[in-house]
């Protein structure tokens, strides 16, 4: 398979991800979708790696971006601990103590 | 119409959309063609289900089989360190994480539209289809000559490049290093903040230290 069946399976995944942070009322609904866009930006990244004539730059960005992706999990996790014990909701639009 | 027959519907749709998918791939490419289309229907079905589901659990066992699609998206592209990684911090870790969020929120099985879910779809993906279409067909202005294939130059898997990559002085040892203590930082911190008693948390406590 070419290049751009790859880049359009990464397209459809970003956008899948996109969706999920748009139309679920949920911060764990939220963090898939965050982790979806990483995946279909690593997509990317491997696939021109594989197809231009590249070192293998692309792959070590995308090694960077699973690193960067975990420590986020575990960061997001925390806060969505805090959120639940402060507001007694997992609702974001439930998280407005700035708003006042 | 009903919740279980809506559910019956939407996954023979799904089904047979893969089915479609794998045939097609089957058709255009052969062999490889087949493995495409199995992981990339993998990938975005995963998700699809991961949108559709009700319930936070079964979303979660549903990004599982998108995190496996894409590992089997870098096997196919030679990346098998990056495959393994993928399965191990993905499928094992994160995935795990996501699973104690859920166990520690309640359950909120009425927050699902499917209005909502049916107008995000079309406000986003009318759009971005026109798009990805266009840039999907353009992409291959990037490809020069032959592409990179470790099997030609007789280097198996990308492992032991990747290693030196990391190490080597002059390539990403910095970065490597940087990563390591953002790792560090960032789950002392989640660790930390994980920890703080309810009273902490108030929006008035820190007023009277302050």
């Amino acid at each position: 398979m070419g290049l751009g069946a790859y880049v359009a399976v990464s397209a459809a995944l970003f956008v899948l991800g996109l969706i999920a942070i748009l139309v679920r009322r949920n911060v764990i609904y939220i963090l898939m979708g965050i982790e979806m866009i990483l995946n279909a930006a690593n997509i990317n990244f491997v696939a021109f790696n594989r197809f231009g004539s590249m070192k293998l730059d692309g792959q070590m960005f995308a090694v960077f971006v699973i690193i960067l992706a975990a420590a986020e999990a575990a960061v997001a996790l925390a806060i969505v601990l805090n959120v639940f014990n402060l507001f007694d909701s997992v609702k974001p639009s439930e998280a407005d103590l700035l708003r006042e | 119409m009903n919740e279980g027959a809506l559910q019956r519907i939407f996954y023979a749709a799904l089904g047979l959309l893969a089915l479609l998918a794998c045939g097609a791939g089957l058709a255009a490419a052969g062999g490889s063609g087949l493995a495409f289309a199995l992981f990339a229907a993998m990938t975005l079905g995963g998700s699809v289900m991961c949108i559709w589901e009700r319930s936070v659990v079964r979303s979660a066992f549903a990004l599982m089989a998108t995190f496996t699609g894409v590992a089997g998206l870098f096997l196919l592209l030679e990346a098998d360190f990056l495959a393994m990684a993928q399965i191990l911090i993905y499928v094992g870790g994160i995935l795990a994480l996501l699973l104690f969020a859920v166990m520690l929120t309640p359950p909120d099985l009425g927050e699902r539209k499917l209005t909502r879910i049916l107008a995000g779809t079309l406000l986003v993906g009318g759009p971005a289809l026109v798009l990805g279409v266009q840039v999907a067909r353009t992409a291959n202005w990037f490809v020069r000559g032959a592409p990179l294939d470790g099997r030609a130059q007789g280097e198996f898997g990308s492992a032991e490049r990747i290693g030196v990559g990391f190490l080597a002085a002059d390539q990403y040892v910095v970065a490597f290093e940087l990563a390591a203590v953002v790792l560090t930082v960032a789950l002392v911190a989640a660790v930390y903040i994980a920890r703080r008693k309810k009273a902490d948390l108030e929006p008035d406590a820190g007023r009277e230290g302050n």
